[in-house]
Protein backbone atom coordinates (compact mmCIF):
# COMPACT_ATOMS: atom_id res chain seq x y z
CA UNK A 1 0.00 0.00 0.00
CA UNK A 2 1.49 3.01 -0.96
CA UNK A 3 1.23 5.99 1.15
CA UNK A 4 -1.45 8.32 -0.12
CA UNK A 5 -3.70 5.66 0.45
CA UNK A 6 -2.47 5.54 4.21
CA UNK A 7 -3.00 9.19 4.49
CA UNK A 8 -5.89 9.00 3.14
CA UNK A 9 -7.39 6.87 5.95
CA UNK A 10 -5.98 9.45 8.17
CA UNK A 11 -7.87 12.46 6.96
CA UNK A 12 -9.93 13.24 9.44
CA UNK A 13 -6.62 13.68 11.94
CA UNK A 14 -4.71 15.75 9.02
CA UNK A 15 -7.89 18.16 8.50
CA UNK A 16 -8.00 18.81 11.79
CA UNK A 17 -4.25 18.60 12.66
CA UNK A 18 -3.99 21.15 9.60
CA UNK A 19 -7.13 23.17 10.51
CA UNK A 20 -5.23 23.51 14.37
CA UNK A 21 -2.19 24.89 13.25
CA UNK A 22 -3.81 27.36 10.93
CA UNK A 23 -6.40 28.71 13.66
CA UNK A 24 -3.47 29.25 15.62
CA UNK A 25 -1.86 31.34 13.48
CA UNK A 26 -5.15 33.22 12.87
CA UNK A 27 -4.95 33.61 16.74
CA UNK A 28 -1.51 35.12 17.18
CA UNK A 29 -1.73 37.69 14.48
CA UNK A 30 -5.78 38.76 15.11
CA UNK A 31 -5.73 38.49 19.02
CA UNK A 32 -9.05 38.21 21.61
CA UNK A 33 -10.78 40.32 18.98
CA UNK A 34 -10.50 37.26 16.33
CA UNK A 35 -12.36 34.83 19.01
CA UNK A 36 -15.60 34.32 17.39
CA UNK A 37 -14.09 33.85 14.14
CA UNK A 38 -11.98 31.68 14.77
CA UNK A 39 -14.52 29.69 17.08
CA UNK A 40 -16.97 29.58 13.70
CA UNK A 41 -14.20 28.98 11.37
CA UNK A 42 -13.02 25.53 13.93
CA UNK A 43 -16.69 24.22 13.65
CA UNK A 44 -16.61 24.60 9.68
CA UNK A 45 -13.10 22.35 10.69
CA UNK A 46 -14.82 19.63 12.64
CA UNK A 47 -17.71 19.50 10.02
CA UNK A 48 -14.74 19.01 7.30
CA UNK A 49 -13.30 16.14 9.41
CA UNK A 50 -16.48 14.70 10.05
CA UNK A 51 -17.04 14.47 5.85
CA UNK A 52 -13.55 13.45 5.48
CA UNK A 53 -14.88 10.48 7.03
CA UNK A 54 -17.27 9.23 4.65
CA UNK A 55 -13.88 8.41 2.34
CA UNK A 56 -11.43 5.78 3.50
CA UNK A 57 -11.19 6.82 6.57
CA UNK A 58 -14.27 5.23 7.73
CA UNK A 59 -13.57 1.70 5.74
CA UNK A 60 -9.95 1.59 5.11
CA UNK A 61 -9.07 -0.94 6.87
CA UNK A 62 -5.64 -1.19 8.54
CA UNK A 63 -3.10 1.38 7.58
CA UNK A 64 0.69 2.19 8.49
CA UNK A 65 1.64 -1.22 8.78
CA UNK A 66 -1.04 -2.35 11.30
CA UNK A 67 -0.46 0.89 13.91
CA UNK A 68 -4.06 3.06 12.99
CA UNK A 69 -7.21 1.27 11.68
CA UNK A 70 -9.87 3.04 10.13
CA UNK A 71 -13.34 1.18 10.60
CA UNK A 72 -16.62 1.78 10.54
CA UNK A 73 -16.14 1.77 15.10
CA UNK A 74 -13.90 4.54 14.81
CA UNK A 75 -15.90 6.48 12.34
CA UNK A 76 -18.62 6.25 14.70
CA UNK A 77 -16.81 7.45 17.85
CA UNK A 78 -15.10 10.29 15.83
CA UNK A 79 -19.11 11.45 14.66
CA UNK A 80 -20.06 11.89 18.35
CA UNK A 81 -16.50 13.45 19.26
CA UNK A 82 -16.63 16.14 16.59
CA UNK A 83 -20.46 16.68 16.85
CA UNK A 84 -19.82 17.33 20.91
CA UNK A 85 -16.18 19.00 20.48
CA UNK A 86 -18.65 21.69 18.33
CA UNK A 87 -21.20 22.10 20.59
CA UNK A 88 -18.61 22.31 23.55
CA UNK A 89 -17.39 25.78 21.11
CA UNK A 90 -20.61 26.77 19.94
CA UNK A 91 -21.02 27.27 23.48
CA UNK A 92 -18.09 29.29 24.79
CA UNK A 93 -17.79 32.83 23.45
CA UNK A 94 -20.81 34.36 25.71
CA UNK A 95 -19.76 32.51 28.84
CA UNK A 96 -15.81 33.53 28.15
CA UNK A 97 -17.04 36.97 27.21
CA UNK A 98 -19.14 37.47 30.27
CA UNK A 99 -16.97 36.23 33.20
CA UNK A 100 -15.03 38.54 35.29
CA UNK A 101 -11.58 39.43 33.46
CA UNK A 102 -12.97 39.08 29.93
CA UNK A 103 -11.57 35.76 29.15
CA UNK A 104 -12.77 35.84 25.37
CA UNK A 105 -9.70 34.02 23.41
CA UNK A 106 -9.19 32.28 20.25
CA UNK A 107 -6.91 29.90 21.88
CA UNK A 108 -9.89 27.65 23.12
CA UNK A 109 -11.51 26.60 20.08
CA UNK A 110 -7.84 25.96 18.69
CA UNK A 111 -7.16 23.61 21.95
CA UNK A 112 -10.40 21.81 21.54
CA UNK A 113 -9.62 21.25 17.79
CA UNK A 114 -6.07 19.80 19.09
CA UNK A 115 -7.87 17.66 21.23
CA UNK A 116 -10.36 16.26 18.91
CA UNK A 117 -7.22 15.28 16.86
CA UNK A 118 -6.14 13.44 19.65
CA UNK A 119 -9.23 11.37 20.42
CA UNK A 120 -9.64 10.55 16.82
CA UNK A 121 -6.43 9.01 17.51
CA UNK A 122 -7.06 7.14 20.45
CA UNK A 123 -10.30 5.61 18.82
CA UNK A 124 -8.49 4.90 15.80
CA UNK A 125 -5.08 3.33 16.94
CA UNK A 126 -4.59 0.02 16.75
CA UNK A 127 -0.99 -0.18 18.75
CA UNK A 128 0.12 0.80 22.19
CA UNK A 129 2.25 3.39 20.73
CA UNK A 130 -0.43 5.40 18.88
CA UNK A 131 -2.67 4.75 21.97
CA UNK A 132 -0.08 6.49 23.84
CA UNK A 133 0.18 9.33 21.65
CA UNK A 134 -3.36 10.19 20.65
CA UNK A 135 -4.04 10.46 24.48
CA UNK A 136 -1.20 12.23 25.52
CA UNK A 137 -1.94 14.96 22.33
CA UNK A 138 -5.88 14.62 24.45
CA UNK A 139 -4.98 15.29 27.86
CA UNK A 140 -2.32 18.09 27.69
CA UNK A 141 -4.92 20.49 25.54
CA UNK A 142 -7.50 19.10 28.12
CA UNK A 143 -5.31 20.27 31.07
CA UNK A 144 -4.76 23.75 29.66
CA UNK A 145 -8.28 24.10 28.87
CA UNK A 146 -9.31 22.97 32.96
CA UNK A 147 -7.14 25.73 33.82
CA UNK A 148 -8.10 28.36 31.00
CA UNK A 149 -9.78 31.19 33.25
CA UNK A 150 -6.34 32.24 34.58
CA UNK A 151 -7.61 34.85 36.97
CA UNK A 152 -10.31 32.35 38.88
CA UNK A 153 -8.09 30.37 41.55
CA UNK A 154 -10.57 27.34 40.98
CA UNK A 155 -10.07 26.92 37.01
CA UNK A 156 -6.25 26.92 38.32
CA UNK A 157 -6.63 24.38 41.14
CA UNK A 158 -8.93 21.90 38.66
CA UNK A 159 -6.15 22.16 36.38
CA UNK A 160 -3.47 21.45 38.53
CA UNK A 161 -5.40 18.67 39.98
CA UNK A 162 -6.34 17.34 36.57
CA UNK A 163 -2.26 17.24 34.94
CA UNK A 164 -1.29 15.83 38.54
CA UNK A 165 -3.46 12.76 38.59
CA UNK A 166 -3.97 12.85 34.53
CA UNK A 167 -0.16 12.20 34.90
CA UNK A 168 -0.03 10.05 37.02
CA UNK A 169 -2.77 7.67 35.10
CA UNK A 170 -0.54 7.96 31.85
CA UNK A 171 2.67 6.85 33.84
CA UNK A 172 -0.17 4.25 35.46
CA UNK A 173 -0.43 2.78 31.66
CA UNK A 174 2.73 3.41 30.49
CA UNK A 175 3.66 1.02 33.12
CA UNK A 176 1.04 -1.26 32.21
CA UNK A 177 1.95 -0.98 28.20
CA UNK A 178 5.67 -1.60 29.14
CA UNK A 179 4.52 -4.97 30.50
CA UNK A 180 2.54 -5.89 27.88
CA UNK A 181 5.61 -5.12 25.24
CA UNK A 182 8.02 -7.01 27.26
CA UNK A 183 5.73 -10.15 28.18
CA UNK A 184 4.38 -10.25 24.35
CA UNK A 185 7.23 -8.60 22.21
CA UNK A 186 4.96 -6.28 20.45
CA UNK A 187 3.15 -3.27 20.58
CA UNK A 188 0.07 -4.65 17.43
CA UNK A 189 -2.76 -4.65 18.78
CA UNK A 190 -3.17 -7.84 16.75
CA UNK A 191 0.13 -9.36 17.95
CA UNK A 192 -0.93 -8.97 21.50
CA UNK A 193 -3.76 -10.67 21.31
CA UNK A 194 -1.98 -13.29 19.87
CA UNK A 195 0.47 -13.63 22.72
CA UNK A 196 -2.27 -13.64 24.76
CA UNK A 197 -4.29 -16.22 23.40
CA UNK A 198 -1.36 -18.50 23.39
CA UNK A 199 0.21 -17.98 26.44
CA UNK A 200 -1.91 -19.81 29.96
CA UNK A 201 -2.80 -17.24 31.60
CA UNK A 202 -2.55 -18.64 34.93
CA UNK A 203 0.36 -20.64 37.14
CA UNK A 204 3.71 -19.20 35.66
CA UNK A 205 5.65 -16.28 36.14
CA UNK A 206 5.20 -15.08 31.87
CA UNK A 207 1.63 -15.12 32.92
CA UNK A 208 1.83 -13.00 36.14
CA UNK A 209 3.54 -10.11 33.31
CA UNK A 210 0.92 -10.28 30.70
CA UNK A 211 -2.19 -9.77 34.12
CA UNK A 212 -0.02 -7.38 35.57
CA UNK A 213 0.01 -5.27 32.04
CA UNK A 214 -3.55 -5.99 32.03
CA UNK A 215 -4.53 -4.76 35.12
CA UNK A 216 -1.84 -1.00 34.80
CA UNK A 217 -3.38 -0.62 31.21
CA UNK A 218 -7.06 -0.75 32.51
CA UNK A 219 -6.44 0.88 35.42
CA UNK A 220 -5.10 4.09 33.27
CA UNK A 221 -7.53 3.77 31.04
CA UNK A 222 -10.46 3.81 34.08
CA UNK A 223 -8.95 7.13 34.98
CA UNK A 224 -9.63 8.21 31.30
CA UNK A 225 -12.97 7.52 31.78
CA UNK A 226 -13.23 8.45 35.84
CA UNK A 227 -15.08 4.91 36.71
CA UNK A 228 -14.42 3.83 40.29
CA UNK A 229 -11.75 3.40 41.97
CA UNK A 230 -10.11 6.15 39.83
CA UNK A 231 -12.84 8.41 39.85
CA UNK A 232 -11.59 11.43 42.55
CA UNK A 233 -10.27 13.88 40.03
CA UNK A 234 -13.63 14.18 38.89
CA UNK A 235 -15.42 16.46 41.21
CA UNK A 236 -13.14 18.65 41.40
CA UNK A 237 -11.86 19.01 38.06
CA UNK A 238 -15.66 19.12 37.12
CA UNK A 239 -16.42 21.90 39.79
CA UNK A 240 -13.48 23.98 39.04
CA UNK A 241 -13.27 24.19 35.35
CA UNK A 242 -14.66 27.05 33.10
CA UNK A 243 -18.20 25.24 32.36
CA UNK A 244 -18.36 25.28 28.41
CA UNK A 245 -15.01 23.29 29.32
CA UNK A 246 -16.91 21.02 31.76
CA UNK A 247 -19.39 20.17 29.01
CA UNK A 248 -16.40 18.97 26.68
CA UNK A 249 -14.76 17.36 29.50
CA UNK A 250 -17.87 14.74 30.31
CA UNK A 251 -18.47 14.60 26.73
CA UNK A 252 -16.51 14.22 23.79
CA UNK A 253 -13.19 12.55 25.80
CA UNK A 254 -15.53 9.99 27.85
CA UNK A 255 -16.68 8.62 24.31
CA UNK A 256 -12.83 8.64 23.24
CA UNK A 257 -11.60 6.84 26.74
CA UNK A 258 -14.51 4.30 26.28
CA UNK A 259 -13.96 3.74 22.67
CA UNK A 260 -10.71 2.97 23.44
CA UNK A 261 -11.35 0.99 26.11
CA UNK A 262 -13.50 -1.33 23.99
CA UNK A 263 -11.00 -1.47 21.05
CA UNK A 264 -8.26 -2.69 23.65
CA UNK A 265 -10.41 -5.18 25.83
CA UNK A 266 -11.75 -6.94 22.70
CA UNK A 267 -8.90 -6.26 20.03
CA UNK A 268 -5.87 -6.38 21.85
CA UNK A 269 -7.01 -8.20 24.56
CA UNK A 270 -9.92 -10.33 23.79
CA UNK A 271 -8.49 -13.93 24.66
CA UNK A 272 -8.00 -12.52 28.18
CA UNK A 273 -11.60 -12.15 28.50
CA UNK A 274 -12.26 -13.34 31.32
CA UNK A 275 -9.67 -11.47 33.46
CA UNK A 276 -10.43 -7.99 32.04
CA UNK A 277 -14.37 -8.77 32.61
CA UNK A 278 -13.63 -9.04 36.12
CA UNK A 279 -12.35 -5.38 36.31
CA UNK A 280 -14.84 -4.31 34.35
CA UNK A 281 -17.54 -5.69 36.49
CA UNK A 282 -16.35 -4.02 39.75
CA UNK A 283 -15.82 -0.53 37.70
CA UNK A 284 -19.26 -0.71 36.57
CA UNK A 285 -20.96 -1.70 39.48
CA UNK A 286 -18.99 0.67 41.60
CA UNK A 287 -19.01 3.24 39.27
CA UNK A 288 -22.85 3.12 39.57
CA UNK A 289 -23.08 2.81 43.24
CA UNK A 290 -20.44 5.48 44.40
CA UNK A 291 -21.51 8.08 41.57
CA UNK A 292 -25.69 7.17 43.05
CA UNK A 293 -24.86 7.56 46.77
CA UNK A 294 -21.82 10.47 46.52
CA UNK A 295 -24.27 13.10 44.31
CA UNK A 296 -26.82 12.79 46.90
CA UNK A 297 -25.46 15.68 49.05
CA UNK A 298 -23.75 17.96 46.91
CA UNK A 299 -25.16 21.62 46.17
CA UNK A 300 -23.43 22.67 43.57
CA UNK A 301 -25.14 21.85 40.24
CA UNK A 302 -21.42 21.21 38.28
CA UNK A 303 -20.33 18.48 40.77
CA UNK A 304 -23.57 17.13 40.80
CA UNK A 305 -23.41 16.11 37.19
CA UNK A 306 -19.81 15.22 37.60
CA UNK A 307 -20.99 12.60 39.73
CA UNK A 308 -23.65 11.86 37.56
CA UNK A 309 -21.17 11.16 34.22
CA UNK A 310 -19.37 8.64 37.10
CA UNK A 311 -22.78 7.04 37.63
CA UNK A 312 -23.44 6.63 33.44
CA UNK A 313 -19.63 5.86 32.90
CA UNK A 314 -20.90 2.64 35.20
CA UNK A 315 -24.36 1.95 33.53
CA UNK A 316 -21.89 1.89 29.58
CA UNK A 317 -19.29 -0.47 31.35
CA UNK A 318 -21.78 -2.84 31.90
CA UNK A 319 -22.64 -3.41 27.93
CA UNK A 320 -18.45 -3.80 27.30
CA UNK A 321 -18.92 -6.75 30.65
CA UNK A 322 -20.91 -8.35 27.86
CA UNK A 323 -18.11 -8.62 25.99
CA UNK A 324 -20.05 -9.30 22.75
CA UNK A 325 -20.64 -7.49 19.53
CA UNK A 326 -24.33 -6.71 20.87
CA UNK A 327 -22.57 -5.58 24.16
CA UNK A 328 -20.23 -3.16 22.24
CA UNK A 329 -22.85 -1.82 20.27
CA UNK A 330 -24.86 -0.89 23.50
CA UNK A 331 -22.08 0.59 24.34
CA UNK A 332 -21.93 2.79 21.89
CA UNK A 333 -25.65 3.50 21.66
CA UNK A 334 -25.06 4.94 25.68
CA UNK A 335 -22.45 6.61 24.87
CA UNK A 336 -24.25 8.39 21.62
CA UNK A 337 -27.30 8.81 23.69
CA UNK A 338 -25.55 10.62 26.73
CA UNK A 339 -23.78 12.88 25.15
CA UNK A 340 -26.82 14.83 23.98
CA UNK A 341 -28.07 14.46 28.19
CA UNK A 342 -25.09 15.64 29.22
CA UNK A 343 -24.29 18.44 26.63
CA UNK A 344 -28.04 19.71 26.83
CA UNK A 345 -27.74 19.39 30.78
CA UNK A 346 -24.42 21.72 31.01
CA UNK A 347 -26.26 23.99 28.29
CA UNK A 348 -28.61 24.74 30.77
CA UNK A 349 -26.08 25.32 33.38
CA UNK A 350 -24.26 27.86 31.53
CA UNK A 351 -28.38 29.67 31.59
CA UNK A 352 -27.44 29.89 35.24
CA UNK A 353 -26.68 33.43 36.03
CA UNK A 354 -27.31 36.07 37.63
CA UNK A 355 -28.65 39.72 36.51
CA UNK A 356 -25.00 40.69 35.93
CA UNK A 357 -23.80 37.73 34.09
CA UNK A 358 -21.84 36.22 36.52
CA UNK A 359 -22.41 32.46 36.76
CA UNK A 360 -24.31 30.87 39.96
CA UNK A 361 -23.60 26.74 40.25
CA UNK A 362 -25.86 26.17 43.51
CA UNK A 363 -29.03 24.12 42.99
CA UNK A 364 -30.77 26.25 45.20
CA UNK A 365 -30.94 28.35 42.96
CA UNK A 366 -32.84 26.43 40.80
CA UNK A 367 -35.56 26.86 42.81
CA UNK A 368 -38.94 28.58 41.12
CA UNK A 369 -37.40 27.93 37.58
CA UNK A 370 -40.65 26.76 36.18
CA UNK A 371 -42.63 29.86 36.90
CA UNK A 372 -39.63 32.21 35.72
CA UNK A 373 -38.41 30.30 33.11
CA UNK A 374 -41.01 27.27 32.11
CA UNK A 375 -39.25 26.04 29.03
CA UNK A 376 -35.54 26.03 30.67
CA UNK A 377 -36.94 24.43 33.41
CA UNK A 378 -38.89 21.99 31.42
CA UNK A 379 -35.84 21.36 29.43
CA UNK A 380 -33.79 20.51 32.49
CA UNK A 381 -36.79 18.14 33.75
CA UNK A 382 -36.18 15.99 30.61
CA UNK A 383 -32.37 15.93 30.84
CA UNK A 384 -32.41 14.49 34.61
CA UNK A 385 -35.55 12.06 34.24
CA UNK A 386 -33.73 11.10 30.84
CA UNK A 387 -30.35 10.75 33.27
CA UNK A 388 -32.36 8.63 35.46
CA UNK A 389 -33.32 6.51 32.88
CA UNK A 390 -37.42 7.19 33.24
CA UNK A 391 -39.27 5.34 30.28
CA UNK A 392 -40.69 7.72 27.73
CA UNK A 393 -37.82 9.67 27.43
CA UNK A 394 -34.63 8.36 25.50
CA UNK A 395 -32.51 7.70 28.10
CA UNK A 396 -34.44 4.40 29.25
CA UNK A 397 -33.86 3.23 26.28
CA UNK A 398 -29.85 3.74 26.34
CA UNK A 399 -29.96 1.55 29.94
CA UNK A 400 -32.44 -1.21 28.40
CA UNK A 401 -29.83 -1.50 25.83
CA UNK A 402 -26.84 -1.99 27.89
CA UNK A 403 -29.16 -4.15 30.65
CA UNK A 404 -30.38 -6.76 27.28
CA UNK A 405 -26.83 -7.39 26.50
CA UNK A 406 -25.99 -7.98 29.98
CA UNK A 407 -28.90 -10.55 30.00
CA UNK A 408 -28.11 -11.93 26.62
CA UNK A 409 -24.15 -12.66 28.12
CA UNK A 410 -25.83 -14.39 30.93
CA UNK A 411 -25.03 -12.11 33.29
CA UNK A 412 -28.04 -12.03 35.26
CA UNK A 413 -26.55 -11.20 38.71
CA UNK A 414 -24.64 -7.92 37.22
CA UNK A 415 -27.98 -6.67 35.15
CA UNK A 416 -30.30 -7.30 38.76
CA UNK A 417 -27.80 -5.30 40.81
CA UNK A 418 -27.45 -2.40 38.09
CA UNK A 419 -31.02 -1.70 37.91
CA UNK A 420 -31.72 -1.79 41.44
CA UNK A 421 -28.87 0.83 41.94
CA UNK A 422 -29.99 2.70 39.05
CA UNK A 423 -33.51 3.58 41.18
CA UNK A 424 -30.43 4.68 43.71
CA UNK A 425 -29.64 7.36 41.16
CA UNK A 426 -32.93 8.32 40.16
CA UNK A 427 -33.58 10.09 43.85
CA UNK A 428 -30.70 13.30 43.14
CA UNK A 429 -32.04 13.76 39.48
CA UNK A 430 -35.81 14.24 41.05
CA UNK A 431 -34.95 16.68 43.21
CA UNK A 432 -33.78 18.84 40.71
CA UNK A 433 -36.88 18.54 38.97
CA UNK A 434 -38.24 18.85 42.76
CA UNK A 435 -36.78 22.02 43.63
CA UNK A 436 -37.32 23.61 40.18
CA UNK A 437 -41.21 22.78 40.19
CA UNK A 438 -42.30 22.68 43.99
CA UNK A 439 -39.74 25.22 45.99
CA UNK A 440 -40.72 28.29 46.51
CA UNK A 441 -38.60 30.89 43.69
CA UNK A 442 -35.27 31.99 44.16
CA UNK A 443 -33.87 35.10 42.39
CA UNK A 444 -34.79 35.03 38.77
CA UNK A 445 -31.73 34.35 36.41
CA UNK A 446 -30.40 37.06 33.51
CA UNK A 447 -31.74 36.93 30.26
CA UNK A 448 -30.97 33.66 28.23
CA UNK A 449 -28.88 32.88 25.10
CA UNK A 450 -30.65 32.93 21.78
CA UNK A 451 -27.86 30.12 20.56
CA UNK A 452 -27.81 28.18 23.12
CA UNK A 453 -31.30 27.95 23.81
CA UNK A 454 -31.66 26.68 20.16
CA UNK A 455 -29.06 23.64 21.22
CA UNK A 456 -31.23 23.15 24.25
CA UNK A 457 -34.31 22.72 22.06
CA UNK A 458 -32.35 20.17 19.71
CA UNK A 459 -30.98 18.02 22.51
CA UNK A 460 -34.48 17.99 24.41
CA UNK A 461 -36.21 17.09 21.00
CA UNK A 462 -33.76 13.94 20.62
CA UNK A 463 -34.22 13.65 24.27
CA UNK A 464 -37.80 13.11 23.95
CA UNK A 465 -39.95 10.24 22.84
CA UNK A 466 -39.64 11.14 18.98
CA UNK A 467 -35.78 10.28 19.93
CA UNK A 468 -37.24 6.76 19.47
CA UNK A 469 -37.80 7.12 15.82
CA UNK A 470 -33.82 7.28 15.17
CA UNK A 471 -33.78 3.77 17.03
CA UNK A 472 -33.88 1.66 13.78
CA UNK A 473 -30.73 3.75 12.39
CA UNK A 474 -28.53 3.63 15.76
CA UNK A 475 -28.81 0.04 16.05
CA UNK A 476 -28.02 -0.49 12.53
CA UNK A 477 -25.34 2.19 12.64
CA UNK A 478 -23.63 0.50 16.61
CA UNK A 479 -23.90 -2.84 15.42
CA UNK A 480 -21.33 -2.19 12.32
CA UNK A 481 -19.52 -0.50 14.13
CA UNK A 482 -19.17 -3.28 16.77
CA UNK A 483 -18.80 -5.85 14.18
CA UNK A 484 -16.01 -4.17 12.56
CA UNK A 485 -13.97 -5.14 15.94
CA UNK A 486 -14.92 -8.91 15.75
CA UNK B 1 22.94 -15.58 33.97
CA UNK B 2 25.08 -15.97 36.90
CA UNK B 3 27.00 -12.74 38.00
CA UNK B 4 25.66 -10.25 34.83
CA UNK B 5 23.48 -7.34 35.03
CA UNK B 6 19.76 -9.17 33.73
CA UNK B 7 16.46 -8.59 32.67
CA UNK B 8 15.32 -8.82 36.33
CA UNK B 9 17.63 -6.62 37.00
CA UNK B 10 16.41 -4.00 35.04
CA UNK B 11 12.90 -4.61 35.99
CA UNK B 12 13.80 -4.61 39.76
CA UNK B 13 15.31 -1.42 39.62
CA UNK B 14 12.12 -0.02 37.00
CA UNK B 15 9.55 -1.60 39.75
CA UNK B 16 11.31 0.16 42.73
CA UNK B 17 11.58 3.96 40.97
CA UNK B 18 8.16 3.41 39.56
CA UNK B 19 6.80 3.08 42.85
CA UNK B 20 8.83 5.99 44.90
CA UNK B 21 7.18 7.69 42.21
CA UNK B 22 3.89 6.70 42.94
CA UNK B 23 4.85 7.12 46.94
CA UNK B 24 6.12 10.10 46.01
CA UNK B 25 2.83 11.86 44.60
CA UNK B 26 0.80 10.69 47.59
CA UNK B 27 3.23 10.94 50.46
CA UNK B 28 4.67 14.50 49.76
CA UNK B 29 3.05 17.14 52.16
CA UNK B 30 5.15 19.90 51.12
CA UNK B 31 5.71 21.32 47.68
CA UNK B 32 4.08 20.77 44.39
CA UNK B 33 7.16 20.95 42.54
CA UNK B 34 8.38 18.03 44.38
CA UNK B 35 5.13 16.53 42.61
CA UNK B 36 6.51 17.26 39.36
CA UNK B 37 9.81 15.32 39.85
CA UNK B 38 7.78 12.19 41.40
CA UNK B 39 5.92 12.32 37.43
CA UNK B 40 9.40 12.62 35.83
CA UNK B 41 10.43 9.19 38.20
CA UNK B 42 7.47 7.24 37.01
CA UNK B 43 8.24 8.04 33.10
CA UNK B 44 11.89 6.97 33.76
CA UNK B 45 10.75 3.83 35.21
CA UNK B 46 8.77 3.11 32.21
CA UNK B 47 11.50 4.06 30.13
CA UNK B 48 13.98 1.66 31.81
CA UNK B 49 11.30 -1.12 31.47
CA UNK B 50 10.84 -0.41 27.57
CA UNK B 51 14.87 -0.43 26.96
CA UNK B 52 15.40 -3.11 29.04
CA UNK B 53 12.90 -5.42 27.47
CA UNK B 54 13.69 -3.86 23.94
CA UNK B 55 17.30 -4.95 24.34
CA UNK B 56 15.45 -8.62 26.04
CA UNK B 57 13.66 -8.91 23.32
CA UNK B 58 16.52 -7.77 20.56
CA UNK B 59 13.56 -5.68 19.40
CA UNK B 60 13.96 -1.97 18.47
CA UNK B 61 10.22 -0.76 18.87
CA UNK B 62 10.66 -0.53 22.60
CA UNK B 63 13.88 2.10 22.11
CA UNK B 64 11.57 4.03 19.33
CA UNK B 65 8.32 3.84 22.15
CA UNK B 66 11.15 5.24 24.93
CA UNK B 67 12.21 8.32 22.43
CA UNK B 68 8.43 9.18 22.54
CA UNK B 69 7.56 9.46 26.19
CA UNK B 70 10.69 11.28 26.67
CA UNK B 71 9.04 13.87 23.99
CA UNK B 72 6.14 13.71 25.71
CA UNK B 73 7.47 14.16 29.33
CA UNK B 74 9.36 17.14 28.41
CA UNK B 75 6.20 18.51 26.99
CA UNK B 76 3.99 17.38 29.82
CA UNK B 77 6.85 18.98 32.15
CA UNK B 78 6.08 22.76 30.35
CA UNK B 79 2.82 22.43 30.59
CA UNK B 80 3.06 21.53 34.50
CA UNK B 81 5.02 24.45 35.03
CA UNK B 82 2.89 26.78 33.59
CA UNK B 83 -0.10 25.57 35.72
CA UNK B 84 1.91 25.76 38.64
CA UNK B 85 2.60 29.55 37.31
CA UNK B 86 -0.89 30.62 37.34
CA UNK B 87 -1.76 28.74 40.62
CA UNK B 88 0.90 30.87 41.83
CA UNK B 89 -0.01 33.88 40.89
CA UNK B 90 -3.41 32.99 42.14
CA UNK B 91 -2.73 32.44 45.61
CA UNK B 92 0.82 33.33 46.63
CA UNK B 93 1.76 29.86 47.30
CA UNK B 94 2.22 26.15 45.84
CA UNK B 95 1.95 23.95 49.23
CA UNK B 96 0.24 21.04 49.16
CA UNK B 97 -1.02 21.75 52.37
CA UNK B 98 -2.77 25.24 51.32
CA UNK B 99 -6.36 24.71 51.86
CA UNK B 100 -8.26 23.40 48.70
CA UNK B 101 -10.78 25.81 47.41
CA UNK B 102 -13.57 23.28 46.59
CA UNK B 103 -15.34 20.96 48.68
CA UNK B 104 -17.27 17.42 48.36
Amino acid sequence: MDYAANLAMTLPELVLALGAIALMLVAAWGGPAATRAVSWTAVVVLAGACIALTGPASSGGSAFYGMYRADAFAAFAKVLIYAAAAVSIIMAPDFFKRTAGDNLRPEYPVLILLSACGMGIMVSASDLLMLYVGLELQSLAAYVLASFMRQDTRSAEAGLKYFVLGALASGILLYGISLVYGFTGSTLFDEVAGAYAAAPLTGNGKAIGLLFGLVFVFAGLAFKMSAVPFHMWTPDVYEGAPTPVTGFFASAPKVAAMALGVRVAVEAMGPAHDQWRQIVIFAALASILLGAVAAIGQQNIKRLLAYSSINNVGFALIGLAAGTPEGVASVMTYMAIYIVMTLGSFLVVLQMRDEDGQPVETIASLAGLSRSRPGLAAALAMFMFSLAGIPPLFGFYAKFAVFYAAVEAGLFPLAVVGIAMSVIGAYYYLRIVKTMYFDEPAAPYGRGDAVEGGLIAVAAVIISPLGYLLIPALTAWTLAAANSLF
Amino acid sequence: MTGGVGLIHYLVVAALLFTMGVLGIFLNRKNIIVILMAIELILLAVNINLVAFSAALQDLVGQVFAMFVLTVAAGESAIGLAIIVIFFRGRGSISVDDPSRMKG
